[in-house]
């Protein structure tokens, strides 16, 4: 190598100032107010993936509809905060933030006729209807949970009501709405899409071209899962939505034992070419509020980026991943999501590791696998059953959980645990009232065994209470 | 010794226990009674419930000692009247009059008091003891705004991730008792505007009895004839009406040693100290009071005992109504409010022995009530036991470690009990309510009373005749069932429950 000479130098240290120069003048006129410090989303550089059935250009990041933020009301006196949720849907929010999320190039919005308490798909069709047809992908399911909603004609009118609310003729993804459930998942499978032949009926609407791409979305029993993917040479499944995040992907079997982890099925479909969507990227949002020591295991290596950017970069690594679904509350959900997708930085097989060694810190804390997506709600015995698990992982992650009465800071936690409780949770509706009817067993996605959980919190509460943990 | 340092000492004195006894009605955090809980023990009445000898006796040797200060120093709702009456006292200076002691009034009282605490008329005896006066207006109508105060720093602390306050239901316990306390105020706060201590000296027992003492008490206010110039301010500043300055003239029985008279004197004419001779006969006096200062006294001591008498007789006709808190809710299924069921036998709290025993040496002080942690303890509606504290299970169940009431408790009617005893303690026999149940009337497995009771004396069994064997309906142990309820607390059966709680005359270990 020559040696740099004096002039050479100089040359260096030139065009360095300007450079510095021209950065801070770009600051200073330009009165650039968003924050410094993060990294933030590029207009036009969206990673896309393409679907190889109808050469869709599929963003990677999707926008799920499932958690729309509503209008605050005042809350009952001694209402936890999370009794507001019938609230009405926030549509002038709604709007601004799909308008956003469009502008930075996402185009895959997903809904079901049961999400919000059924108010959606309308919230979602006012918005979108408000731009051109041909930019964006709508994905909405045959949600027929409820057997009232098995006759045919029944779960047919639940299709053109989908319509109808979406204010479409034709549906671009359509999915056979989480499948795997139920006492019998497969009778429940035979019920719902065989024995009324909606699954056929589906087909045809493929046919005639108002379903554009069919799949299905699955949890729980992987019977179904198998059963529906050994007939794919038959259906020709467009896409699946399964769910798929670093703590499944490794632990999804130890958190409960009913569960599938994440690899089997994305390896499943990987292996037919069936693109994945995935559900449940940052599992509720769990996985983008974890304790301190892991944030800060995470900003060490990533300062820019958000603790919830290292979920969707796990999904977004995985080259079948078509997209991956983030139901977005808050614009600064959405902000976050776009500067982690625009454009999307895969993660190295060394980072890939280290998600491995958090997923295990994670799974050792023992949380309550619950993603507060409130199908199990309302509980007929008015147990608010979302926000006992999320105040009982809360304690787990902010450290005000004792394991015992020696810990230096059991009465701080003791105290926080309790007070947390009545706060988060009216007393009328906490783990004690559980009846164990089992209404919400088989609601549950993850396969959270909720009657014994609901035990387990209330004879930790008891502990704390008398005395004898 | 100047003439103010009596009036000063007294003042700093009464603060302190008013203040003190207060908080300690008020916080219902369960703290502050470890630091306070003897001053509740150190009230008259509740040592004599309590058979404290050694409080009664140090009490009556201060009374033997130096007059009635337990009047104007320990008893709180002494000490509120003289706040009141001071207040009035800015505007309104030099306005007592002499005037003689209603004997017979206030020997009627304390003969009542003591017939209707003897007979088990407790809802009479509470209504005329101090202490428990003072407790119930604390409880029923300073505790809502001291809790809603709290509120309203919980939800600031909430707003701060803080665990330094948190919410504390305020609910109306009992109507007849709000109404009863209410009016009470209402009928102190009259009397002790317009005249001072007229309740002490005519309707108090306690005050009564003390007097019996105060007349023979070592150290007395004495007027010094020779400095005296019958200006008569004494007796204008007299609260308790009991000094005829222009006679020179002190009752004693009436006198609570406040030393306010002392503080006016101009001439330093009346000391403290101890007086030879004869105390002045009880109620007779030689020295014509003036007469035109008796009339309207009189008549001002009359209608005041007129209005509360009036008073507590329509709060004792109120006493049936029951009351109803409705919730508002959101996203989640509504939850029908709780309705007390009936209980042939009051469930009273663990330590109060045999309701009989209970019945007598209840004041109704209500303190127990506000330290309840758990919402269970409310003053009885019933009324030949108005305002003693009974248990209802809608809102929380009698934890097995919570000794609070027993605890705090002034009269000995709720013992102590050491948390141990109080989980074995049995206070009330829990039997199931066919009909009530969801398991017999809708088909509901449940078990959810078996699952939470304390004591395992709750077990499913099959219910007879269901084929299916799946439905299980609860088998109770009595001689395992505590009466805590749990078990009603927590079925889910709504607005009444399917499993409740009866109160037994006699508690005893299990």
């Amino acid at each position: 190598m020559k040696d740099i000479t004096r002039r050479d130098f100089l040359k260096l240290i030139g065009a360095g100032t300007v450079a510095t120069a021209a950065t801070m003048t770009g600051c200073q006129n330009g009165g650039d107010l968003t924050p410094t410090g993060t990294i933030q989303p590029q207009k036009g550089q969206m990673t896309y993936r393409t679907n190889p059935n109808t050469g869709d250009k599929v963003s990677l990041l999707g926008f799920g509809m499932m958690r729309l933020p509503v209008i605050e009301t005042e809350a009952p006196k001694g209402a936890s905060g999370r009794e507001a949720k019938s609230a009405p849907i926030d549509q002038e929010m709604v709007n601004k933030m799909v308008d956003k999320a469009i502008e930075y190039g996402v185009n895959y919005f997903d809904t079901s006729p049961v999400y919000c308490q059924g108010r959606s798909e309308k919230a979602t069709g006012i918005a979108l209807s408000r731009h051109k047809r041909d930019s964006y992908y709508l994905a909405t399911k045959m949600s027929n949970f409820a057997p009232g909603t098995w006759p045919r004609e029944e779960s047919i009118k639940m299709f053109h009501n989908s319509l109808k609310e979406l204010q479409t003729d034709y549906i671009d993804y359509m999915l056979l709405h989480s499948v795997g459930g139920g006492k019998d998942s497969m009778e429940m499978l035979r019920q719902r899409y065989y024995d009324n032949g909606i699954l056929d009926f589906l087909l045809e609407q493929r046919e005639k071209g108002v379903i554009r791409n069919l799949g299905f979305s699955y949890h729980g029993d992987v019977k179904v899962f198998d059963y529906l993917l050994s007939r794919h040479d038959e259906y020709k499944w467009d896409f699946v939505q399964i769910e798929m995040n670093y703590l499944d992907w490794h632990f999804a079997h130890e958190i409960e034992e009913e569960n599938t982890r994440a690899d089997y099925l994305y390896n499943e479909l990987d292996k037919r070419k069936i693109p994945a969507v995935i559900m449940e990227p940052l599992l509720g949002g769990r996985l983008a509020n974890v304790p301190d020591h892991i944030v800060r295991e995470m900003k060490k290596r990533e300062p820019e980026r958000s603790v919830a950017s290292w979920a969707f970069r796990f999904c977004g690594t995985f080259p079948n991943v078509l997209t991956s679904l983030s139901g977005m509350t808050y614009m600064d959900h959405l902000d976050d999501n776009l500067a982690t997708h625009c454009p999307l930085k895969p993660l190295t097989s060394e980072e890939l590791d280290f998600l491995e060694d958090i997923a295990k810190k994670i799974y050792d804390l023992k949380n309550i696998p619950c993603t507060a997506c409130q199908y199990c709600m309302p509980c007929p015995f008015g147990l608010d059953i979302p926000g006992i698990f999320s105040h009982y992982n809360k304690c787990i992650k902010e450290g005000n959980f004792a394991k015992s009465q020696d810990e230096s800071d059991y009465k701080k936690m003791r105290r926080a645990f309790l007070i947390g409780y009545d706060r988060s949770v009216p007393k009328l509706r906490q783990a004690d009232h559980c009846t164990h009817c089992g209404e919400c067993v088989h609601h549950c996605p993850q396969r959270i065994n909720i009657p014994e959980t609901m035990d387990m919190v209330n004879n930790y509460v008891e502990k704390l209470k008398q005395g004898t943990l | 010794m100047h003439k103010k340092t009596l009036q000063r000492i007294r003042r700093v004195l009464a603060a302190i226990f008013f203040l003190g006894i207060t908080l300690m009605f008020l916080d219902f955090s369960g703290t502050l009674h470890k630091f306070l809980g003897w001053m509740a023990k150190a009230q008259f009445l509740p040592a004599v419930l309590a058979l404290n000898f050694v409080v009664i006796a140090i009490l009556l040797i201060i009374t033997l000692l130096f007059g009635r200060i337990y009047c104007s120093v320990i008893c709180p709702l002494g000490v509120f009247q003289d706040g009141v009456a001071h207040v009035h006292n800015w505007t309104k200076k030099n306005r007592y009059t002499f005037s003689k002691a209603h004997n017979i009034l206030r020997y009627i009282m304390l003969g009542v008091f003591v017939v209707t605490l003897v007979a088990g008329l407790s809802s009479i005896a509470a209504l005329l003891a101090p202490y428990s006066a003072y407790g119930r207006i604390v409880q029923s109508l300073f505790a809502p705004v001291w809790q809603w105060i709290n509120n309203g720093l919980a939800a600031i602390s909430e707003h701060f991730n803080s665990y330094a306050f948190y919410e504390k239901d305020v609910w109306m316990r009992s109507l007849p008792t709000l109404i009863i306390a209410a009016l009470t105020l209402v009928v102190i706060v009259i009397l002790a505007w317009r005249n001072g201590r007229t309740y002490c000296n005519n309707i108090c027992p306690v005050g009564t009895f003390l007097s019996f003492f105060s007349r023979f008490s070592w150290f007395k206010m004495h007027i010094n004839e020779e400095k005296c110039i019958q200006c008569g301010l004494c007796t204008k500043n007299c609260k308790a009406s009991c000094i005829d300055g222009k006679n020179g003239f002190v009752d004693y029985s009436r006198c609570v040693t406040c030393g306010n008279c002392m503080a006016v004197c101009p001439k330093e004419a009346i000391e403290y100290k101890h007086v030879k001779g004869n105390p002045t006969p009880v109620g007779a006096n030689n020295h014509s009071p003036m007469t035109d200062d008796k009339q309207p006294d009189t008549e001002t001591v009359d209608t005041g005992k007129r209005a509360f008498l009036i008073g507590s007789a329509v709060a004792l006709g109120t006493a049936a109504f029951a009351q109803e808190k409705k919730k508002v809710d959101g996203g989640l299924a509504a939850i029908k409010d709780k309705v007390i069921p009936e209980r042939t036998v009051p469930i009273v709290p663990a330590g109060a022995g045999s309701l009989q025993r209970f019945r007598t040496h209840c004041t109704g002080c209500q303190l127990c009530v506000s330290q309840c942690p758990n919402d269970v303890l409310r003053p009885s509606t019933d009324l030949m036991h108005l305002m003693q504290p009974v248990m209802s299970y809608e809102r929380g169940w009698c934890r097995p470690e919570c000794t609070a009431c027993s605890d705090v408790c002034p009269t000995g009617a709720i013992r102590k009990l050491l948390k141990e005893e109080k989980a074995v303690t049995k206070k009330g026999q829990a039997y199931w309510v066919s009909q009530n149940c969801i398991v017999t009337a809708n088909g509901i497995p449940c078990g959810n009373c078996a699952r939470h009771c304390p004591a395992m004396a709750i077990e499913m069994v099959p219910k007879r005749g269901d084929e299916t064997g799946k439905l299980l309906i609860p088998s109770i142990n009595e001689s395992k069932c505590v009466g805590c309820g749990a078990c009603e607390y927590v079925c889910p059966a709504r607005p009444l429950s399917a499993i409740v709680v009866n109160g037994v005359e006699q508690q005893r270990l299990i």
